[in-house]
């Protein structure tokens, strides 16, 4: 290991704090790939060696599982992670436009970094906001409803050197780094920043209200039991 | 008889809703209070009672998985909630954590407490950073205020809850490969037997529940097993969220009782967009095979939509209108199940990989009239023989799109190009218009 013994110290008393989570050693692995990508930007064979020899793993142990997820990088990873929704609902409703433009600004391919190190872009595959499609995630961060100029613009914000907020997230958009210590389980203080849900969220919640709609209160209370889909079963 | 029925949603739009202080303002916390002034076995009974099915898409009974743990033998025993919530058009879990975060862990607590367990663990998927932060918050939160930890709420229950982000892998949403994932492997599925009822996580009995069915345990502790059934139909019970998206005007979460149809649903949400036609829906997500408007009446619950030959899955409504190529949307599924698939199985992986190979080219205008042969023939060397449930799903939409749009799949190999204008289906340019 190349790390300087002020990081592996700090390392290694997180990764304590990691491994105290769990009643294996072992299951602490995933968050240490983490850890020690909020360190690197990557998994580096630095990354690799540190994790085995925490958790009593072979280097090949460590790589197996390192290799088998998306969010663990081979190669050094851009600052910010754009990654656009292309699986079918986003895609189709745009977001292979947004890849096109984003790819066509920065002169990078998928899953391929800009030379200044700024700028990761990558196809991602469905992240639970089809409500909000076409979705674009940075930083695994949410910004939903996006258009290829409302993407670009996010792009040039950030290169200008501009805060950038998510739609649902915390106020100020953090580094691949930052957000990686995160995912490590290391609690950062945004938790209170953002919104509680979007609108498509309360899409229903609203109309109930307007239309006077609600759950029948509890048996024997008087309000509304009776059953509301007697003609639901078929059989 | 309210159409809609929001209960898991119903604190969605408090100020600060995900806080400790806004979910107690709200009445929080006061089932598990309800659940620590019963016996374990009679919560698990009320959850059985109820006749609550798993949300996470398989439908199966949530007290009866729980009663299928051996009785105790002085090890541990573990709740698991998946929120992996990666099916594609599946995205109820994740805003429910991101707003309310304290119903699902005081159903963590009371299920915990049912069935014996005294580490829960929370599996959530790793691309959504902001749920993460908020999971983490109102444990810190549920634990300063004695609610987790030595002696829960006063009693002498002990509960510890870690909450886990996984790294990347739609797999990982399947029970087994979940638990081999949380033990800090590949995330690949076990061979079932032993369930993990019996042999789960670190080979100890194990539950695990999707988020949307324990986030519904202290609503049905609360008020009772017939008040939940009075919602529903008779083998579907109580509201379930059901997910919007795609070509509709006003996509999003809309909780009813259980057998609403899609008729009444896409009314809610304002219909298709203007101008345009409900070409295909998919009722449970990526994996259940496609619906047209002929399946609109279908009730939603889960019997009567496996009659009508698909599944209710997660309740993922993916509407797609009448400028979406079929083709195309169905190709895409396949570079995600072939991108998603682990590999451990022949069937899958390989059966995945060819099928993408042949959709492209059909897609491309460069498929040949054999190709549809091929794609008739290779889902049955997968379904069936798959090792897991991601290799059955994989080719759903394919075989459906056949029985219901073959001509479609005839025009590209006929043109020798794709019909369709695929800027047509962007929403962006029916905004700006």
């Amino acid at each position: 290991m190349t790390y300087a013994p002020e990081t592996l110290t700090a390392l290694r008393a997180d990764a304590d704090q990691v491994v105290a989570r769990y009643p294996s050693p072992r299951s602490a692995l995933l968050p240490l790939l983490h850890l020690c990508q909020s360190v690197d930007g990557y998994i580096s064979p630095d990354a690799i060696a540190f994790c085995a020899d925490r958790l009593e793993l072979t280097a090949a142990e460590v790589s197996a599982v390192a290799t088998f997820y998306s969010q663990f990088k081979r190669q050094p990873n851009g600052q910010y992670t754009l990654g656009v929704c292309i699986t079918s609902l986003c895609g189709l409703l745009g977001g292979d436009a947004i890849f096109a433009k984003l790819s066509e600004y920065l002169a990078v391919g998928n899953d391929q970094t800009t030379a200044d190190g700024m700028f990761t872009l990558e196809r991602v595959e469905c992240n639970a906001a089809c409500d909000y499609a076409p979705v674009l995630m940075i930083n695994w961060e949410f910004f939903d409803n996006q258009t290829p100029a409302s993407a670009v613009g996010l792009v040039e914000d950030l290169r200008a050197g501009k805060s950038v907020r998510p739609t649902r997230g915390p106020d100020k958009l953090g580094t691949f780094k930052e957000i990686s210590r995160v995912l490590a389980g290391f609690e950062d203080g945004h938790a209170n920043e953002g919104p509680a849900a979007g609108a498509p969220s309360l899409a229903g919640l609203e109309l109930a209200a307007r239309e006077g709609w609600s759950a029948p209160g509890p048996i024997g209370d008087g309000s509304d039991s009776s059953h509301p889909q007697e003609a639901g079963d078929p059989k | 008889m309210s159409t809609l029925a929001p209960l898991l949603t119903s604190r969605w739009g408090d100020p600060q809703s995900w806080t400790l202080a806004a979910y107690r303002e709200a009445g929080g916390y006061q089932a598990l209070a309800k659940a620590f002034e019963m016996e374990p076995a009679a919560v698990l009974n009320a959850v059985k009672d109820s006749g609550l099915r798993g949300r996470g898409g398989a439908g199966f009974p949530t007290g009866v998985k729980w009663s299928f743990l051996p009785p105790p033998d002085g090890g541990p025993r573990y709740l698991v909630v998946n929120a992996d919530e990666s099916e594609p058009g599946t995205c109820k879990d994740i805003p429910l954590m991101m707003a309310d975060p304290h119903s699902l862990i005081e159903g963590v607590i009371i299920t915990s407490y049912a069935i014996g367990c005294h580490h829960a663990f929370i599996y959530l998927r790793g691309e959504v950073v902001h749920v993460y932060r908020r999971l983490l918050h109102a444990v810190s939160e549920a634990r300063a205020a004695g609610l987790l930890g030595d002696g829960v709420m006063g009693t002498d229950f002990k509960l510890e809850l870690t909450v886990h982000a996984g790294a990347g892998a739609y797999i990982c949403g399947e029970e087994t490969a979940l638990l081999d994932s949380l033990e800090g492997r590949r995330g690949q599925p076990r061979l079932k037997p032993p369930f993990p009822a019996v042999a789960g996580l670190y080979a100890r009995p194990t539950v695990v529940n999707n988020v949307e069915s324990i986030a519904s345990v202290p609503w049905i502790v609360a008020n009772g097993a017939d008040w939940w059934k009075s919602m529903g139909t008779e083998k579907s019970t109580g509201v379930a969220i059901y997910s919007l998206s795609g070509h509709v005007k006003r996509p999003g979460q809309y909780e009813a009782p259980l057998g609403i149809t899609m008729r009444r649903l896409l009314e809610l949400a304002g219909g298709i967009r203007d101008g345009h036609e409900l070409k295909f829906w998919m009722p449970g997500g990526s994996s259940t095979p496609m619906f047209t408007a002929e399946q609109l009446d279908v009730p939603l619950d889960y019997d009567s939509v496996a009659a009508a030959g698909s599944m209710l899955g997660t309740r993922a409504l993916q509407c797609f209108d009448d400028t979406v190529c079929v083709v195309r949307a169905v190709s895409r599924w396949m570079d995600f199940y072939a991108h998603e698939s682990c590999g451990k199985c022949t069937p899958c992986r390989e059966g995945t990989f060819w099928l993408r190979a042949v959709l492209r080219r059909i897609e491309a205008g460069q498929g040949k009239m054999d190709d549809l042969q091929i794609l008739e023939d290779i889902p049955g060397s997968i379904v069936g023989r798959a090792f897991c449930p991601l290799g059955d799903g994989a080719p759903s939409s394919l075989t459906s799109s056949l029985k219901f749009f073959r001509d479609e799949y005839v025009q590209h190999i006929d043109q020798g190009r794709c019909p369709y204008d695929h800027t047509a289906s962007y929403l962006f340019e029916a905004v700006a218009a």
